[in-house]
């Protein structure tokens, strides 16, 4: 069978630099899907664009050719003319990229958006298009194609618009769909149905996938190719399940042993012990009024956090999931104080175990600056958190300096202490933190927020913007330092693998409540609500034997008036927290 | 619909704060001690010449100069019966000008035109010059077309407008025949509009509109391909390209609608730095522009002509943030459903 494409020897560079991507060679045959893997600077990604040569204008393919089959003929997209590309792109193959949010024009409407294609590739006319747009909208499942055809970006939700970007992608009918991280920006419910969505539609039409992600779960689920690439080379390559099975390269293996997942066999575990609690939530509401920007109307009501009690024993993980919108991060927001409750709720903080507790919103000044001390927060993005003018050594003695601890040179030594303790070196201090990579920034996180000696620390997704083997790395570090200084942690996650492995309790969000807690062994192993199991279902796991159960997402995820009557809330009538079994509770009727 | 109530709401606070303005106009002009009248009354008494002053004194009266200062406000903008009735700015008496004594109307009369005519022409000609250049340094960034464009731009900014002036004057005239000064011929000033007359205003304004645009032409090129440069970027570009569009097509279609906002936004700043920044060059070219009026009335403190010429800037710039705030809307789906549950 001749492939659908050919690439051969690819080699690409920047400038006058060495090549990113070096004699890179697969072919992918039609209707298969072929996953291309790795991690950031991998070359992945600049793989994938050199095809349709959307590259940034500075790199050039070195050497190689790309060779798309089609009809018996074969076009040679390497050496073909700037028009003729043009009419390939878009109609022979198609890409979506990964921010949905981003990838749409703001001002333009989506049905404008998507017929463009058509216009351009079909010469059809407006109502044609528009027919066929409409019957493409229909298809990637907007419930009112006719309204989504008039909508513009922002008045649709991330899934949504990724559903737009594949409609654009689908409605020529392309040969090829390159999906450059298709589902990242995406929480994991949203994704597991887009990735059931692209292989439904690979299906239907037959079209070759090139699916490029750093995820191996995702791998493991659409995958019959793979192609793992680690600094512009291939590592290993072959059919999915043999390589999945029993991968050959050690960094495959490496890649595979840092992914985290969801125990395929997970055991009860015993309720956590709540006799020291170092914080303790009480019936802790939030609401925020949107304004409707008229006068005739009233504002609108959003309940960020309904009734959450939540208590960290000292020394232990607490970690709250859930998906974009939960609430989880107001909830983290109200623990620190940066937030105060709705009234009624209350946060209460045990410096240590049998000193008076602390209430976090009504305290003295003395008071808040030792709670200032004793809490600390580790944020979701390394990049944006460290102020890129001040020198590490600046960054890490701030707090110190702040409150006014030990003399210049003390907290010198304590900075350079601190960077040994998470593994950077102590002579990196004189450096700005753009001389650091992502691990290494949130390493400096982590130091700055350990300055001062705390007892207490939020993090916020502080692996979401890492690499999984940095995210291994980091999630290993946050253990070790807990276990070494006794420190106790309120970590807030998306993603239930992470939090299976750090996590003494979870408790899972969703709109405003927690809808079930228990230990994480508890949870995995017996799951009741039906959002618990949903998003246990759509968790991608390296596992090929255990794919993704699109039908559990379905029941789990959409909103809470579709679950079954036990569950079911709404505004005004909301089941209570109970516990079911000892350290297992669950919002239900009972 | 939703746009046509929009456009009311901004016009009724236009209408709002040009009164705010003509309060703060109204006393930023009086705070000076003494006017005009009172300055002429001591001198003229310094030098014994009393007939004078009876004349000044009865101007005192006329417009009401005597009382309290609310009053004259009242008086001046026309809420307020003055000695000759209601005869503010609302009833369209615009005062006074002690220093030419004549009626401001007819001491401003055709040069308010002509001033919104060299300056509508000025900023047609920043957007014309400004938009292809702008567009076309960024899509060809660090090739010679770009820093050619940015060479004449610096060039154009760093030039003082009134050396600009006279250097095209002197070129202008020896190699185009171009007229030396002035918006007309001479010959048909005071004269009723024609055709003749058009034509010769038309040819008059080349310099003009060349040299007060220029400077912002160039700064707006700048910042046109600055934004550019930003939008070619972001993700949307590349999916346009990933759809197969021409480059001219997609750069037109997306990037240049999302970075054309801040210059739509920018109609409003755009004209009263003209009209303030050109007095200069209207004095040197012989402009019969309001600009040079403006200056005379202030050193003098001829109150009614400085606050007419005041207030009158002060609509063409309400005017023109009211044109690029409906326009925004227009534009910009975003802000028109801003206050609208997404």
């Amino acid at each position: 069978m001749t492939p659908l494409l050919s690439v051969e020897n690819l080699s690409v560079g920047f400038g006058k630099d060495e090549a990113i991507v070096r004699d890179v060679n697969f072919s992918l045959n039609p209707g298969e899907t072929l996953a291309l893997v790795g991690e950031s600077g991998s070359g992945k990604t600049v793989t994938c664009r050199a095809i349709l040569r959307i590259l940034p204008r500075n790199a050039q393919i070195r050497s190689g050719t790309i060779t798309l089959h089609r009809d018996g003929q074969s076009l040679n997209l390497t050496s073909l003319g700037e028009r003729q590309l043009r009419d390939v792109r878009g109609n022979q193959v198609s890409m979506i990229f990964q921010e949905p949010m981003r990838s749409l024009s703001p001002l333009h409407r989506i049905g404008n958006q998507v017929s463009e294609v058509l216009w351009l590739h079909r010469d059809a006319s407006e109502s044609n298009a528009k027919r066929q747009v409409l019957d493409t909208f229909e298809r990637v499942g907007f419930p009112d194609p006719e309204r989504a055809y008039r909508s513009y970006p922002f008045e649709l939700s991330g899934g949504m618009r990724q559903r737009a970007m594949i409609a654009m992608a689908m409605v020529a009918k392309p040969d090829l769909l390159i999906a450059d991280e298709p589902t990242t920006a995406l929480d994991v419910t949203t994704q597991a149905q887009v990735l059931g969505l692209i292989k439904d539609l690979q299906r239907e039409t037959g079209m070759g996938l090139i699916l490029v992600t750093h995820d191996l779960g995702v791998v493991a689920n659409t995958a019959e190719q793979v192609v793992v690439m680690h600094r512009g080379r291939v590592m290993e390559s072959g059919p999915a399940e043999p390589l999945l099975r029993s991968p050959a390269h050690p960094y495959t293996k490496q890649l595979f042993n840092a992914a985290p997942s969801i125990p395929a066999e997970a055991k009860p575990a015993p309720p956590l012990q709540e006799d020291d609690l170092i914080l303790q939530m009480k019936g802790v509401s939030k609401t925020y009024s949107m304004r409707s920007g008229s006068a005739w109307r009233s504002d609108t009501l959003i309940h960020a956090c309904r009734g959450i009690d939540l208590n960290l024993p000292r020394g232990k993980t607490l970690a709250i999931v859930g998906e974009s919108g939960s609430g989880k991060t107001t909830a983290a927001r109200i623990a620190l104080g940066a937030e105060a409750p709705d009234p009624g709720g209350q946060v209460l903080f045990r410096p240590d175990p049998n000193g008076a507790p602390i209430t976090v919103h009504d305290m003295t000044r003395a008071q808040r600056t030792a709670f200032q001390r004793a809490a600390q927060m580790v944020f979701q993005d390394p990049y944006s958190s460290l102020s890129p003018r001040m020198r590490v050594l600046d960054a890490l003695t701030e707090p110190l300096e702040i409150h006014g601890i030990g003399t210049r040179s003390e907290r010198r030594e304590r900075a350079a202490a601190m960077l040994q303790q998470v593994g950077l070196s102590g002579d990196m201090l004189q450096r700005y933190p753009h001389a650091f990579s992502g691990g290494q920034r949130q390493r400096l996180s982590i130091a700055r927020a350990m300055m001062l000696n705390p007892s207490l620390i939020v993090c916020d997704e502080p692996t979401s913007a890492l690499d999984v083997s940095v995210q291994e790395q980091i999630l290993t570090l946050l253990e070790d330092i807990r276990d070494r200084m006794n420190l106790s942690y309120l970590f807030i996650s998306h993603d239930l693998a992470v939090v299976a492995r750090i996590a003494d309790e979870v408790a899972v969000m969703r709109q405003g409540l927690v809808v079930e807690q228990a230990p994480p062994g508890t949870l995995f192993y017996n799951p009741k609500h039906p959002y618990t199991k949903a998003l246990i279902a759509a968790q991608p796991t390296p596992d090929i034997d255990r794919p993704i159960d699109l039908r559990l997402v379905a029941l789990g995820a959409g909103s809470p008036e579709s679950w079954p009557d036990a569950f079911r809330f709404s505004q005004t009538v909301v089941p209570s927290l109970t516990e079911l079994e000892p350290g297992h509770k669950v919002r239900c009727h009972v | 619909m939703l746009i046509l109530r929009y456009a009311i709401y901004r016009f009724a606070t236009m209408l709002l704060t040009l009164l705010v303005v003509s309060v703060m106009v109204f006393v930023i002009i009086n705070l000076p001690p003494g006017d005009y009248l009172s300055n002429q009354i001591a001198e003229l008494r310094a030098s014994g010449q009393d007939a004078g002053v009876a004349k000044a004194e009865f101007l005192r009266k006329e417009y009401a100069l005597d009382r309290q200062l609310w009053e004259q406000y009242m008086i001046w903008v026309g809420f307020m019966p003055g000695p000759n009735g209601f005869a503010g700015l609302v009833q369209g008496n615009f005062g006074w000008s002690f220093e030419f004594d004549r009626p401001v109307s007819e001491i401003v009369g055709e040069s308010l035109w002509l001033t919104v005519l060299v300056n509508l022409a000025a900023v047609l000609f920043v957007y014309m010059v400004a938009l292809p250049l702008g567009v076309l340094a960024a899509a060809k960034s660090k090739t010679w077309v770009d820093y050619t464009s940015a060479f004449v731009g610096y060039l154009g900014l760093a030039t003082p407008n009134f050396l600009l002036a006279l250097i095209l004057f002197y070129y202008g005239h020896k190699y185009f025949d171009l007229p030396i000064g002035g918006l007309m011929d001479p010959a048909y000033e005071g004269q009723p509009m024609g055709w003749d007359k058009a034509r010769s205003i038309l040819i008059h304004l080349i310099v003009p509109t060349f040299v007060i645009g220029t400077s912002g032409a160039s700064a707006m090129m700048q910042r046109l391909r600055a934004n550019m440069l930003d939008e070619l970027g972001k993700p949307y570009v590349e999916t346009a390209i990933a759809k197969g569009m021409s480059p001219s097509r997609m750069l037109t279609k997306y990037p240049l609608r999302v970075a054309f906002n801040p210059f739509v936004a920018d109609i409003g700043n755009l004209l009263p730095a003209m009209v303030s920044g050109s007095v200069l060059v209207s004095v040197v070219l012989g402009l019969q522009t309001i600009g040079p009026t403006l200056l005379t009335a202030l050193k003098t403190q001829d109150q009614f002509l400085s606050a007419f010429v005041l207030m009158f800037v002060a609509l063409l710039t309400l005017m023109g943030t009211m044109i690029s705030d409906v326009l925004l809307v227009l534009l910009d789906p975003r802000i028109r459903y801003a206050g609208r549950d997404a």
